[in-house]
């Protein structure tokens, strides 16, 4: 368990901490929506901290009439050796989340990917595109209404 | 009118245009020399389907947009409805270099969720198969780097290694590049003393043979020299950026996942981690070089301390049964039917475990809600977000030497489109 961690994060944004879990060893915090970049640049800058790496930003479906979507940040520190998993919630009325490319300029194309997969709107992101479908595409492949199948016809195929 | 229309009406009238002998081209503007330039998908420099819009301004890149998702088969959706096991084939075609190494990260992952730890004979063998993968990985990625650059001979001399291993992977697993060798709790089967004969006789002629690739590509001036000082990036951007494995380590980190956070039997082998300081092409390809030494050191290593044992963890309600013991006993088909009918299920939790991959951190990430099938599996690709700096390394160098960076970031791009 990071105790100093989340102690610090504690002391420093009560408010935005909601639960803090532990499972085989590893810590996952739920935070606010709202203050997720504030408990990243915390978690960057913090002495006790330090996550300069951001491994892997991915979403989750909980498949939930309230907080349906989960954004899930698994972070890493290269100095201090240690991993902590930050994760926050979507509502499916309001599609938007802060973007962290600010604190971490490699969570650009992770968070392209969480939107292309989701659909969540990563504010502040400065190019949020799809990462893998085609563009014209309308539908958000790992959300979990999405058919296995696929839906025909939503990729048009080209022209002969 | 829609887009096609308007498309074909445009199409008419440069076709018109062209033919009309009193039509001549003017340029408003002699002095913007700049274009734009697709490379890709289908090229032989980007190692698969990578597709570049650079922007050039005569022979410098001006700016590049690297665009993903040509070979995306969505296996994150596809492990969503599969059983822990039947995910296990479909990590062979996520790094398709090394895919002995892919099926250990995963089962290392959905272990560290169930809770049971493979036995010490089957970490060994998961470990010389890890390394013997990593081997395999940089041997092309070496080779197809200098074949990029103009060294063709190499590709060819690193090729005839690596069929050499590839006839080992067939020896021990049935299959040269499909290997799905591992499973949850252990191996598909044990490492038979044939196998073990011929993985020895190799690595008797290897270091020789490998010396020799490597002294015709450290001697050539025109390899060297293409590479040197070209596509650099520092330390803090490379970090902030989210590289790792070969690409990070060029950059004068000392960050290696087998060291920092030791897996398997790591932490009982004794192996030097190379680290260069220039965070250029040269430094990304004298990394995996040391590399391939290193990993036949650890190999060598494991060999001699591999105990005798079983190969399987004793948890029979997790561990799928051995075929001769279904056919014979009444507990292990019980067993297997459960297995194969209702699947692992894991306690109702989250893990991510990563591993220090040839290309780099691979990650799985998976959300358990205590079925027998995952609630969510993130594939954390190292391809992926080293290819994401290729911008960074890129932009102000010159469009020949794109396919030199490429060749030494080694993206694959079954890992990086998922």
């Amino acid at each position: 368990m990071l105790t100093t961690v989340v102690d610090s994060l504690r002391s420093s944004l009560p408010d935005s901490i909601l639960t803090v879990q532990e499972f085989r060893g590893e810590t996952t915090v739920h935070v606010k929506k709202s203050s997720i970049v504030a408990v990243c640049t915390h978690l960057r800058d913090d002495a006790a901290s330090q996550f300069d790496y951001c491994s892997d930003i991915c979403g989750a479906d909980a498949y939930t009439p309230e907080n349906r979507f989960e954004v899930i940040y698994n972070l890493y520190s290269t100095a201090l050796n240690h991993r902590i998993r930050v994760k926050t919630f979507v509502d499916e009325s309001d599609m938007h989340c802060p973007s962290v490319t600010s604190v971490w300029p490699g969570a650009n194309w992770p968070e392209r990917e969480t939107f292309d997969m989701y659909g969540v709107i990563f504010d502040g992101h400065n190019d949020l595109r799809r990462m893998y479908m085609p563009e014209e595409f309308e539908y958000h492949p790992l959300r979990k209404d999405f058919p296995m199948m696929g839906i025909p016809d939503s990729i048009p195929l080209p022209r002969k | 009118m829609n887009v096609e229309q308007a498309m074909e009406i445009r199409q008419q009238k440069i076709l018109a245009a062209l033919e009309n002998k009193n039509t001549s081209v003017y340029f408003n503007d002699a002095l913007d020399n700049q274009m734009v330039l697709n490379m890709g998908p289908q090229h032989p420099a980007t190692h698969g389907v990578l597709r570049l819009l650079i922007k050039l301004d005569g022979e410098t890149v001006a700016a590049c947009v690297p665009e993903l998702g040509y070979l995306h088969r969505g296996y994150e959706k596809l492990a969503e409805n599969c059983s822990y096991h039947e995910f296990i084939p479909h990590t062979d075609r996520l790094d398709y270099l090394s895919p002995l190494m892919n099926n250990t990260a995963y089962v290392l992952a959905v272990e560290k969720l169930v809770g049971i730890e493979a036995p010490k004979r089957a970490q060994y063998i998961r470990v010389i198969i890890s390394e013997m993968a990593r081997i395999s990985s940089h041997l092309l990625g070496i080779g197809a780097l200098a074949m990029d650059v103009g060294a063709l001979t190499v590709f060819t001399w690193s090729f005839r290694e690596r069929e050499k291993m590839y006839d080992i992977f067939e020896l021990l697993t049935g299959a040269r590049f499909t290997t799905s060798f591992t499973r949850v709790g252990g191996l598909a089967h044990d490492m038979t003393p044939d196998v073990i004969t011929a993985v020895k006789e190799f690595f008797d002629q290897f270091p020789q043979k490998f010396n020799e690739c490597i002294t015709m590509l450290n001697t050539n001036r025109i390899f060297v020299e293409r590479l040197d000082g070209v596509g650099i990036i520092s330390r803090e951007k490379a970090i902030a950026m989210g590289m790792s494995g070969p690409n990070l380590r060029a950059v004068g980190l000392e960050c290696d996942l087998r060291r920092t956070q030791p897996y398997l039997v790591y932490n009982e082998l004794d192996f030097n981690i190379p680290v260069l300081n220039d965070g250029d092409s040269l430094s990304r390809y004298y990394v995996r070089l040391n590399e391939v030494k290193e990993s036949v050191k650890i190999i060598l290593q494991c060999l001699e301390k591999m105990p005798q044992g079983p190969v399987h963890a004793n948890e029979p309600k997790k561990v799928l049964p051995r075929k001769e013991q279904i056919y014979t006993r009444m507990e292990e088909l019980i067993h297997d039917f459960m297995l194969i009918n209702f699947g692992v299920n894991p306690p109702v939790g989250e893990v991510y475990h990563a591993v220090e991959a040839s290309k780099g951190e691979l990650g799985f990430y998976i959300q358990s809600r205590g079925e027998g099938h995952p609630w969510r599996l993130k594939i954390r690709s190292p391809s992926f977000m080293n290819l994401q700096s290729t911008p960074l390394l890129v932009e102000g160098g010159m469009i020949s030497d794109i396919v030199a960076v490429l060749g030494s970031l080694d993206p694959v791009m079954g890992e990086a489109d998922k």
